[in-house]
């Protein structure tokens, strides 16, 4: 496999001023990184660890400070132009569509925008219109969208060229269950058929668990973590909580492989077991529960990405 | 940082300038759409923007009801210098009078999304929208020139109407320098917006006057810094064939193309480095 993201020594400084002093803040420190062509990668942090600067840097809106970055084989600020043809970027907070504009006007500017022949075009936006079900408010103006229909014409609006590289900044954030499981559906399906790379930034755990192969995590804009889900658990501890509704009160639900009991409410009716997904599976758990007890009810909470990044901070600090 | 080369090199390599330019005309051309579809607004803003126009001659008139000459031109030969620069103003505005709107677009980000586009920053900001609007503005231009090439003892010939297209065209390439440097400064006073307003229409302004009244300074700033004598006054004086004033020989309006060349060398120079400011994170 190609490396479609490459960065050495990756370093970006800021001058902030301060009444009348400056003080030069590091966004991003010495970054090493290498995304394969086809990866799914979750670069996460904390609120101003450098991940913003990072992808800025990676599509050539900000010119590093030192060091170098190469994006699809091309260096992002000399070769910007020919980079946007390459990369979709999906920025949660701003919006690459016209307000004013029905969605498949805007559709339509884009398709001109990057020069693509209009069949080709016309089939592209088909496709994306059926996979991210926009029929009913293709003719509607973007001003009038609900949040979770507006992401889904930001997403298709990214992809509409066939990028080989799509850098999702926040692409949930918002959004109700329902809208969260299309648009990651559909990330899946886009990525298995086209072989597209992804690269996201989040902080809901369940994007990160159904998208992403890979996790990144950035700590004041160094990286401190670099491998898969299961191993991030590992690495810090991080467990899901099954939370069971039985039909009958009974004692504490303990000795069950690879779990430890939290605690039981209502006599026993409802119990509660965390469990590590390195070890064992919520479906295992589930089975070795229900030998024992008949189970009416449950849900699975999944360990905050909040909390996962706080404690590798805090091991580094 | 190459956006200003980019501009110049227009027929850029990967797919052609014919898929650029179908690019920034499906842009216009649905900016249009939307403006004309709210056609009362349409209408109002139509007519408040030749109002202002009026206005702005209006004050010309008034000031020459209470005196003969200023700076040694009559009403008539004023009016050709007014109609002259208001008319390259009116259409330089037209086409790149949305650098204004650039803190905006800082503001709200939407000048990272032109960054994620296939076109140069400019073209893409310049063609981001446009105001029809300000085609009626023009109007108040044409009638005035009509109107004083009429009152005025004109030579006509091929020299009247080459030194009146070439001032046109020259006055045109200027102000839009004018608005591309603002535009370039503004990526250092996102906050200024107002100053750089002040730095556009006080130009446009003082391109309504004739330079022989300014003082050195002021000659040297609007006279040659910021080229804005050579829009309209300097022309003016050379085809109606009056006399120079000091440092401004009758000659000079023949040398409005050079000013135009002068004012995009130092606009490119602003862009270029408001650009690189704002890659720099100043933004």
């Amino acid at each position: 496999m190609s490396a479609i993201v490459e960065t050495r020594g990756l370093t970006r400084d800021f001058k902030v001023r301060e009444g009348l002093r400056r003080r030069t803040v590091r966004a991003v420190d010495e970054l090493d990184l290498t995304i394969d062509a086809g990866e799914s990668v979750g670069y996460i942090g904390a609120n101003g660890a450098g991940k913003s600067t990072t992808i800025k840097m990676l599509v050539g809106i900000l010119v590093p400070t030192s060091g170098s970055v190469t994006t699809c084989g091309r260096r992002p600020v000399e070769e910007r132009r020919h980079l946007a043809r390459e990369v979709g970027v999906v920025f949660g907070q701003r919006s690459q569509l016209w307000w004013d504009l029905p969605v498949q006007e805007s559709f339509r500017l884009l398709a001109a925008i990057h020069g693509l022949p209009t069949a080709a075009a016309d089939d592209r936006r088909d496709e994306l219109v059926e996979q991210l079900e926009m029929g009913e408010f293709l003719t509607t103006p973007v001003r009038q969208l609900s949040l979770g229909q507006r992401m889904r014409a930001e997403v298709a609006a990214a992809l509409l060229h066939s990028p080989r590289l799509v850098i999702l900044d926040e692409p949930t954030i918002g959004l109700d269950v329902l809208s969260k499981q299309r648009l990651r559906e559909f990330l899946i399906a886009e990525r298995r058929e086209r072989g597209t790379t992804l690269m996201l930034t989040t902080h809901d755990m369940g994007d990160v668990e159904r998208l992403c192969d890979r996790i990144l995590v950035v700590d004041r804009g160094r990286l401190v973590y670099d491998g898969t889900l299961p191993g991030l658990s590992r690495t810090v501890g991080a467990e899901r909580i099954l939370t069971v509704d039985v039909v009958a009160p009974i004692s504490d639900l303990v000795g069950i492989a690879h779990t430890r009991h939290l605690g039981s409410e209502g006599d026993g009716l409802r119990q509660r077991l965390a469990f590590d997904a390195e070890h064992t599976t919520a479906a295992e758990v589930l089975a070795a529960v229900s030998d024992r007890v008949e189970i009416v009810d449950l849900t699975v909470q999944e360990p905050d990405i909040e909390d996962v990044v706080r404690k590798i901070y805090a091991a580094r600090r | 940082m190459a956006e200003t080369a980019n501009v110049t090199r227009a027929a850029a390599p990967t797919r052609g300038w014919r898929s650029d330019a179908a690019a920034y005309r499906a842009v216009i051309r649905s900016r249009v759409d939307s403006q004309r579809s709210y056609t009362a607004n349409f209408r109002i803003d139509l007519l408040s923007s030749v109002l202002i126009g009026l206005v702005e001659l209006a004050e010309v008139w008034v000031l020459f009801h209470n005196v003969q000459r200023i700076g040694g031109l009559e009403f008539a030969q004023i009016l050709l210098v007014f109609g002259l620069a208001d008319l390259s103003f009116s259409m330089a505005d037209l086409s790149f009078g949305h650098c204004d709107n650039l803190p905006t677009y800082v503001r709200q980000g939407t000048l990272d999304v032109f960054y994620l586009r296939p076109q140069p920053l400019l073209m893409q900001l310049i063609t981001s929208d446009i105001s029809l609007r300000r085609l009626a503005r023009g109007t108040v231009g044409v009638v005035s020139i009509t109107a004083a090439l009429a009152m005025n003892d004109i030579d006509w010939g091929v020299r009247t109407v080459a030194l009146l297209a070439t001032s046109l065209v020259s006055g045109y390439a200027v102000f839009c320098a004018q608005f591309v440097s603002a535009g370039g400064l503004q990526f250092f006073l996102i906050d200024g917006a107002e100053m750089t307003n002040a730095y556009v229409y006080g130009g446009r302004y003082a391109a309504t006057q004739p330079a022989a009244v300014w003082n050195r300074p002021l000659k040297l700033v609007f006279g040659f810094f910021f080229p804005m004598a050579f829009t309209a006054y300097l022309p003016v004086v050379t085809l109606l064939r009056l006399p120079g004033t000091s440092w401004m020989p009758g000659w000079l309006g023949w040398c409005a193309p050079i000013a135009a060349v002068w004012s995009w060398l130092f606009a490119a120079f602003a862009w270029r480095i408001g650009v690189r400011h704002y890659q720099g994170g100043g933004g």
